[in-house]
């Protein structure tokens, strides 16, 4: 017999255990994704008990139903549309006044609501004692205690949940918020005008939907308008009037006076159900604040923090990466040596191994950055952080929460990018992530080391360094240009919850940890495998070029001219004589290398588009070089080692190459400019399209970036000649 | 009496709450009513945002968010 499904949802205020209940529930048998169409996180997960099929949905932790975050609507779309089986509402117990808030709300909506009374231990230790038998009576549905991270009371939870599914009570509540007799009168008339009109029609629950006309919810009125018809004029001037007289009789607005009548409601039931021993406590949540937001202290430590999580992402991810990076070297190598030669080896050394394996390296370092941001989420620092940090991050027009992603950019831009799932706010998440590509990423330190260590000497320190401000000042421009223009509109109030401070479960932190692993692996992965694919093709072929010397003859000829002195030779000499076939043979596929790299379509590409870089002083070989830089930065260097090494004879490093091209530390400044501006690398940009969940965006972050690269580096390279630099 | 003008360690009590609607219901549904008594825990260290204590629990809000909302009673 096929087990009958049902469906749970779980609601809850931020920070109320829902998404450790989530993780004991569900173990890793969950699935992480977006909501259709946006950044938020969409959670599920699938357990078979008491001979059901129990489908698990964690929905956005909320305060309220009122739809102006996506969180909420999410929320309240989900319930609304996809009526649920059953609502958990988990709550905070040592925080009951402000969770009822959004179980008020969720009483409204027609659904079946179970409570989960969260912390119970939390609570009792504060000297909060709830009569849940008392609560469960005035609101009229079943309430189980649960301690999230001891994992008590979850059986029970699913149990009650099951059995609500399955029983048919009548889910119109008759507990409901009861408002005063104006507000009353005001909502019967217009259920009954609703009913009246829209006979059948009407989408929601009629309570509800009155209540939320009233308060003016443009999501609802809009959809009431839809199935109204030709009624909506007269259910539109109905609205107004009554809003009109509500706001005349309370002399404020109809949301502002419900909202002030559920806490109203909210007081006295928690009159009923609270006892409060007052016992003295000592806060220890309070404690630690005083240390770690203290006024001289809070800084220090902060900084302290972000230094340690760097410093132990970079230096024991270096273990696993040279790991990784060996493995990869070891596959390729033993595939080299069994496979025959062919196009498809090339493609599947140096085009998919290669390819995957430059950013599968970065894996360790991703999942102990986001074990350190789990970390820092669950521990209740995050918050702090954001605290400290927002004043700064204001300027920008952005949330103090946006810091931490911006600051991961320095080391890769690819997990920041991830990183901004930490925000609350959509337009927030949007402009921080097209500020990241700004944050100069760790691998594009190579490139200026290279091009300010040649021709800036012992200047070039301070060069990078500025070349990292140049980051700074654009990402703030950026910033206040997006928010004034694109991402205008209502800035979400800063208001934000300092939760206690909690030990943290490992468990939850591996499972965030893996979430993003996984997303890495899966997202990057398919998008990279095409990448790669695309870019060897396009460096491979043609496979016929004609080469304008005869290299293969050539290396014949000196092997053969050596042969004979080599094998006379003996001792010192006889390697001295070796190492030298070696430099000339290298010097010969040196060049060789170049000119397939030129006449390849990577290189031709390059070439025309080298009048477009012209005026910023970079010539093809250069552009050539920021074209591959799109795969990986690090081929930056790799690229232009090859294209510079082989045309300038005599020289025997990329320094020596540098300075003997036409290449002036103006044009080179110009250069490192626009690398720190330009398109960012195949995989940030993969990042940025999962995460903003629109092309859009993608290609807008694209063009801005590498248009605003060309301008600055112009501006620069011209401003430099003018001011008489060369 | 604003409540971005009271200082650390003072409580005071909510007279009024004003700013564009969006605000002023986020800063209603977080429990900051007309009545409410509240608590300043501390001021960042950049002097914004403000920590404070409401029914229990802590929240921090902007200043130029606080400038909006008056109180009495300060002590």
């Amino acid at each position: 017999m096929p087990q009958k499904s049902l469906t749970i949802a779980l609601v809850g205020n931020p920070n109320s255990g829902k998404t450790t209940t989530f993780n004991n529930i569900t173990g890793t048998r969950q699935k992480v994704g977006n909501w259709p169409g946006v950044t938020v996180e969409k959670k599920e997960g699938i357990v078979n008990k008491y001979g059901y099929n129990l489908k698990i949905i964690d929905l956005p932790g909320t305060y309220s139903l009122t739809p102006f975050s996506m969180e909420e609507i999410i929320t309240r779309d989900f319930v609304l549309e996809h009526c649920p089986d059953v609502v958990i509402d988990i709550i905070d117990a040592s925080n009951l006044e402000r969770s009822l808030y959004l179980a008020t709300q969720l009483r409204e909506i027609d659904c079946k609501v179970l409570f989960a009374l969260n912390m119970a231990d939390v609570a009792k230790a504060r000297g909060i004692k709830i009569n849940a038998k008392k609560l469960s009576e005035l609101l009229d549905l079943p309430v189980v205690f649960t301690v999230g991270n001891k994992n008590k009371g979850i059986d029970e939870l699913l149990k009650k949940a099951v059995e609500l599914a399955e029983s048919d009570i009548d889910t119109v509540g008759k507990r409901n918020v009861r408002y005063n007799k104006d507000v009353e009168k005001s909502i019967s008339e217009l259920c009954s005008l609703l009913q009246d009109r829209m006979q059948g029609s009407i989408p929601y629950n009629l309570r509800w939907t009155a209540i939320k006309l009233l308060e003016n919810d443009k999501i609802v009125k809009e959809r009431v308008l839809q199935k109204a018809g030709d009624q909506g004029q007269a259910i539109l001037e109905e609205i107004l009037s009554q809003r009109k007289y509500l706001a005349q009789r309370f002399n404020d607005d109809p949301e502002i006076v419900m909202t002030d009548e559920r806490y109203g409601f909210i007081a006295g039931t928690i009159k009923e159900v609270v006892t409060t021993s007052a016992r003295k406590r000592v806060d220890i949540s309070r404690n630690i604040d005083l240390v770690l937001t203290n006024r001289f202290l809070g800084f220090p430590i902060f900084i302290f923090f972000i230094w340690a999580m760097f410093q132990l992402t970079f230096s024991v991810g270096a273990y696993p990466m040279g790991w990784l990076d060996s493995g990869i070297n070891w596959l390729s190598g033993s595939l080299n040596t069994l496979l025959p030669d062919s196009l498809f080896k090339d493609l599947l050394l140096n085009g998919i191994i290669a390819g995957i394996g430059s950013v599968i390296v970065f894996l360790p370092n991703i999942l102990i950055l986001f074990f350190f941001i789990a970390l820092f989420e669950d521990t209740g620092y995050m918050s702090r952080a954001a605290f400290l940090m927002d004043r700064i991050m204001h300027l920008i027009g952005l949330h103090g929460k946006s810091f931490i992603p911006m600051l991961m950019g320095f080391g890769c831009n690819v997990p920041a990018v991830m990183a901004t799932r930490t925000l609350e706010s959509e337009k927030d998440r949007i402009l921080t992530i097209l500020i990241i590509p700004f944050m100069s990423c760790s691998a594009k330190l190579p490139i200026y080391i290279i091009l300010a260590g040649t021709f800036f000497g012992a200047r070039a320190g301070t060069v990078i360094f500025c070349i990292y401000l140049i980051g700074g000042i654009v990402a703030i421009i950026t910033g206040r240009l997006f928010r004034s223009v694109l991402l205008r509109g209502a800035d979400a109030p800063f208001v934000m919850e300092l939760p206690p401070y909690r030990i943290p479960m490992l468990k939850s932190l591996l499972i965030h940890m893996w979430d993003r692993g996984k997303i890495f692996l899966k997202k990057m992965g398919g998008v990279i495998l095409v990448g790669s694919v695309i870019v060897w093709t396009l460096s491979a072929f043609p496979r016929d070029i004609r080469y304008s010397r005869d290299y293969a003859g050539e290396i014949k000829k000196v092997e053969a001219s050596y042969e004979a002195r080599i094998s006379n030779a003996n001792g010192p000499e006889k390697q001295e004589l070796e190492k030298r076939l070696d430099a000339a043979i290298t010097k010969i596929s040196r060049v060789q290398k170049s000119e397939k790299v030129e006449k390849s379509f990577m290189g031709r590409i390059g070439k025309a588009l080298a009048p477009l870089f012209a005026p910023i002083g970079i010539d093809w070989r250069g552009s050539v070089a920021l074209l591959t830089g799109f795969v990986a930065k690090e081929i930056v260097v790799s690229t232009m080692g090859i294209l510079y090494l082989a045309k300038e004879e005599g020289s025997n490093n990329l320094k020596n190459a540098l300075i003997s091209s036409n290449m002036t530390p103006l044009s080179a400044l110009a250069m490192m400019v626009f690398v720190l501006l330009y398109l960012p690398c195949l995989a940030t940009v993969a990042a940025i399209r999962q995460e903003t969940a629109s092309f859009k965006w993608t290609i807008f972050s694209i063009t801005y970036n590498t248009s605003l690269a060309w301008v600055v580096a112009f501006c620069l390279y011209h401003g430099g000649k003018i001011m008489g630099f060369s | 009496m604003l409540l971005s003008e009271m200082k650390e360690g003072q409580t005071g009590k909510i007279v009024h709450v004003g700013g564009n609607s969006i605000l002023r219901r986020r800063i209603l549904e977080m429990g900051i009513l007309q009545g409410t008594e509240i608590y300043i825990e501390k001021y960042a260290p950049l002097r914004d945002p403000l920590e404070m204590i409401v029914r229990g629990c802590h929240l921090s809000l902007r200043v130029e968010e606080a400038a909006q909302i008056t109180v009495d009673g300060v002590k």
